[in-house]
């Protein structure tokens, strides 16, 4: 019964082929020799020396690197904090409080860029890293709030009880209890939120100023102003490189589970 | 009462600064949407309401309709094709389920710019598509998909796609297959069986995933920009050319006022009539 038929395996077999089309064709493209991209110009790495010497793409790249870091940390500390404290107060006022920290996700991005847009100059702050870093935490607090919040969901208070009844101070319960046991929620949220803010297009548009440029935004700018093959060979590389991460995540994985297992 | 100063100590940083950097920000965007605008450059504090009957010129009346229409249109194809998405991967058995779960977060960690290239090489005009379609008789000429309607929606679903998919999914691995069995075996067919238990069971996931659609598609202007060329302006683009280019500030603001009030109306009404009280899938 909860088996899939043959259509619907059809289905979600085709649905995937789909999704992953258009990266199959940006990947071929970068190793194409010919500029077009209407005909087949013959295997060239050409495209890869042409990015790698493309020195304001690879700078973006940095940049978008730092940007996400920085404010996937902040918004981890921030967002759990966050949901550890709401998930242990009983207001009547909670409700107003959890639709309060969702608000990002509520309002259309164009807009949130464009309020911090105005409100940063209306505050003087100089256009750079530090507004990129406060529009990307914006956005990224919400994910990990309520990554975190599902988790504590589904947690048992009495373990921490069982601490402090042991006789640890309750930062050191939080600290050695709860906070091990929401780990995988905030990394997962985490990994979410860097994701998001390494292809932020709309927010970053608003708030990056004249000289900082986010890696999405150059490929916008880029994409807008023509055909680009290094642009292609820059998506091979970054599938590449997620593969690649993937891959030793279940590597690592496999190996401490195994490690567990004999403990 | 000692241990709950402590939990509104660590609250305190979350709803500081989503006060200080969203609140404050939007109160900021209402203020200036009734500024004037100054000769040139910048802003003039006098009460107006110009801004907001400029956007009653047809000119600016019809990129509201044109965001509305492709928003409705977008969020329904995203429901028709992500619903059956979500559903199917949550009857697949627990280790295709992770495969399918890898599959579908995957594109995400590539840029969605770069995604959407891919897209524009298929459609272009001698591109993949018209060569497949010519070689099979189907079409004599090319067809100028790229810069039209279909491609801006194709792209539309393309990017949102995860988010239906993600919320219609959690929301149907929670349900409790053996209802669906009973079903079957008290007589009812597979069909009958699905819209009286799975579908009633999954709609919360399916409507959470509505909205979390809907509300990023009245502002995504950069996919109508790569792959509808100019032909189409929605609210975003304009808004964004208000703010950067034309740097008329009051005005973008007041089209914001007015996206985000249109925006919000939607949700309401839409909480109001399926009575969705919490968002599923992305948590």
């Amino acid at each position: 019964m909860k088996k899939n038929g043959k259509a619907a395996r059809f289905y979600l077999l085709i649905m995937f082929c789909i999704m992953y089309l258009p990266i199959a064709i940006v990947v071929v493209h970068s190793f194409n020799s010919s500029k077009l991209t209407v005909r087949w110009g013959g295997f060239s790495l050409k495209w890869y020396e042409t990015l790698f010497s493309n020195e304001p793409l690879l700078e973006a790249l940095g940049n978008s690197l730092i940007v996400g870091g920085i404010s996937c940390l902040l918004s981890a500390v921030i967002g759990t904090l966050g949901a550890i404290g709401l998930s242990r107060l009983h207001w009547r006022s909670k409700g107003v409080l959890e639709y309060i920290s969702m608000l990002p996700l509520m309002i259309p991005e164009i807009i949130l860029g464009m309020v911090l847009m105005a409100f940063f100059s209306m505050l003087h702050l100089p256009f750079g890293l530090v507004t990129l870093v406060i529009g990307h935490t914006v956005f990224c607090i919400p994910y990990i709030f309520l990554e975190v919040k599902a988790r504590l969901v589904g947690m048992s208070p009495s373990l921490e009880e069982a601490a402090r009844d042991l006789g640890a101070s309750p930062g050191r319960a939080l600290w050695d209890i709860t906070i091990p046991l929401i780990m995988p929620a905030v990394m997962s949220g985490s990994l979410l939120a860097f994701a998001m803010s390494m292809d932020d297009v709309v927010i970053s548009i608003f708030v990056n100023g004249p000289r900082l440029s986010t890696l999405p935004i150059k490929v916008y700018t880029q994409l807008k102003s023509g055909i680009k093959p290094e642009i292609n060979a820059l998506c091979t590389c970054m599938l590449a490189v997620t593969l690649g991460l993937l891959f030793l995540y279940s590597l690592l994985k496999k190996i401490f589970g195994r490690q567990e297992k004999k403990q | 009462m000692k241990n709950n100063r402590r939990n509104v100590w660590m609250i305190l940083p979350i709803y500081i600064f989503t006060i200080v950097f969203v609140a404050g920000p939007l109160f900021y965007m209402l203020a200036l949407s009734f500024a004037g605008q100054k000769e040139g450059y910048g802003v003039s504090w006098s009460f107006t309401l110009e801004n907001y009957a400029k956007i009653l010129d047809p000119v600016y009346l019809d990129t509201f309709v044109q965001s509305l229409k492709l928003a409705f249109v977008s969020t329904l194809c995203i429901m028709l094709v992500g619903y059956p998405f979500g559903y199917f991967m949550a009857r697949l058995s627990e280790k295709w389920k992770k495969r399918a779960m890898l599959f579908l977060m995957l594109p995400f960690w590539l840029n969605s710019l770069i995604r959407l290239y891919g897209w524009v090489i298929f459609f272009q005009k001698k591109g993949i598509l018209n060569t497949i379609l010519i070689k099979l008789g189907i079409i004599e000429k090319p067809l100028s998909i790229l810069y039209s309607y279909p491609a801006i929606v194709v792209g539309m679903i393309y990017v949102l796609l995860p988010f239906m998919v993600l919320s219609v999914y959690s929301s149907a691995e929670k349900l409790d297959w053996s209802l669906m069995e009973a079903a079957r075996d008290l007589g009812a067919s597979s069909v009958c069986a699905f819209v009286q238990i799975a579908f009633p069971l999954t709609l919360p996931g399916l409507l959470s995933g509505v909205i979390l659609t809907f509300i990023p598609s009245m502002g995504l202007f950069f996919i109508a920009d790569i792959l509808g060329g100019n032909k189409i302006v929605l609210v975003g683009s304009l808004i964004e050319e208000q703010m950067t280019r034309a740097g008329n500030w009051p005005f973008a603001a007041a089209l914001a006022v007015v996206l985000l009030v249109l925006t919000s109306v939607m949700i309401l009404l839409y909480r109001r009539i399926f009575h969705v009280e919490t968002l599923e899938g992305i948590g």
